[in-house]
């Protein structure tokens, strides 16, 4: 069930909409996007566990600013050792690494669930909440890296070193690149089309299920004849 | 205890365990980070130098200098490098302040004599598909600069074609590499004027 809502029916990005500066910010290629949603997924993590560990402790009048607290200091470790040991990639990511902070996800995920559920539900939460993150970032990334300059995995080695410079994959000429697809307005497009997608298989399958249900009342209708 | 001094001690003790919390990371990324950082500025020096040995780690020779020709009011960085006590070469660091977006920082490397051994843009945020061709790792139009100097180009030669000049432009961007040309034929006038101070002999 956690699961579900995670990656997909209560997805942070695609149905709730929170996070979008850094979404829209970062998601111009696979590699920054798996980066940052990694990033995300992390503080998600330890925020998500300190504030279930703390639930005894923390009065509900000061919980707010204890949130804060638990959030920016995670960041700020997760950005000294990324500075320390991925000192390209977080070059790479700028002031968005910081601007986690700031992501709704995460203080609402403290506030609507952590701060009420023990320390396994809260794992699990921000486990399925950060990952449907991640996937909706990457995904992003990679739908306007290959639009915009028709690569794929491009500067992997900023996040993998230098083995994974083989991994980029240019798949067009980037003269024939949509420029649009990697400026801001394009993050805005991408994401509209991937709205308008999963809406659609959303739809679709809700129709499935219609029918289904229908073909399960006639079914029975069918039958209570022969068993009356 | 009453309710608002709990609140306080609460508050108070949190915060001192997210500050140990946080010196205790700072104390163990530390090293890694000044190493990391003198890696990333290496990296950077060592394509605008030519290849050693040189007397000393060109990073040790780092000084501060105040010269608003070279683009910026800030202190910037300026490394000398000597080989058996000759100067061999001199690093500017040049910001272009008329950039498309901003600021852009180019690391210089001169001969002794004016002539560029190369440049670098350190930092950057032009136009993503257009002007980020300055940078090396999306193309090698940069590298244009090697071998130039003051006496090998008039003064009308530092410009773009578009401009009359002797440089290539970027498909699509002018402002950005004009910019930088302006940027580098500053810094080689300051140079020139400068050069006793650079090497005192």
């Amino acid at each position: 069930m956690l699961w579900r809502e995670g990656l997909w029916s209560g997805n942070p990005a695609l149905v709730k909409l929170l996070g979008l500066c850094p979404l829209l910010a970062v998601s111009n290629n696979v590699v920054n996007g798996f980066g940052l949603g990694l990033a995300t997924l992390l503080t998600l993590l330890i925020a998500n566990t300190t504030v279930s560990l703390m639930r005894p402790v923390v009065l509900p009048a000061i919980r707010i600013p204890i949130y804060v607290l638990i959030i920016a200091s995670t960041v700020t470790i997760i950005e000294l050792l990324m500075q320390a040991w991925l000192p390209a990639l977080h070059a790479s990511l700028g002031i968005f690494l910081p601007l986690i902070v700031t992501n709704c996800l995460i203080i609402g995920r403290s506030e609507a669930f952590a701060s009420r559920h023990d320390l396994r539900s809260s794992l699990h939460d921000a486990l399925s909440m950060g990952t449907g993150f991640l996937w909706v970032l990457v995904l992003l990334g990679g739908l306007r890296e290959l639009l915009g300059q028709g690569t794929l995995f491009s500067q992997a080695h900023l996040l993998f070193g230098d083995g994974a410079r083989q991994l980029a994959l240019q798949l067009f000429s980037a003269d024939n690149g949509l420029l649009i697809a990697l400026l801001p307005p394009g993050a805005f497009f991408a994401l509209g089309l991937l709205l308008a997608g999963k809406n659609l298989i959303d739809a679709r399958s809700r129709r499935r299920q219609h029918a289904d249900e229908r073909s399960v009342t006639t079914d029975v209708e069918a039958a209570t004849p022969l068993r009356s | 205890m009453r309710m608002p001094a709990r609140t306080g001690l609460t508050l108070a003790c949190c915060a001192a365990l997210a500050i140990a919390a946080l010196s205790l990371v700072h104390q163990l990324t530390r090293e890694r980070l000044e190493a990391a950082r003198q890696q990333w500025l290496l990296q950077g020096l060592s394509a605008v130098l030519p290849d050693g040995p040189y007397d000393e780690d060109p990073l040790s020779t780092r000084q501060l200098i105040v010269a608003p020709e070279l683009g910026s009011e800030q202190p910037v960085p300026l490394y000398t490098v000597y080989r058996e006590q000759a100067p061999l070469a001199a690093v500017l660091s040049v910001v272009a302040p008329d950039g498309y977006n901003g600021d852009i920082r180019l690391l210089l490397g001169l001969h002794p004599d004016g002539r560029i051994i190369g440049a670098r843009v350190t930092e950057h945020r032009e136009t993503p598909g257009l002007g980020d061709d300055i940078d090396i790792a999306r193309s090698d139009w940069i590298t244009q600069f090697s071998d130039r100097s003051l006496t090998s180009e008039g003064d009308d030669a530092w410009a773009v074609e578009k401009f009359g000049g002797r440089y290539d432009a970027l498909t699509g961007a002018t402002i950005t590499p004009q910019a930088i040309i302006t940027a580098i034929h500053r810094a080689l006038q300051w140079y020139q004027q400068h050069r006793d101070e650079v090497f005192p002999s």
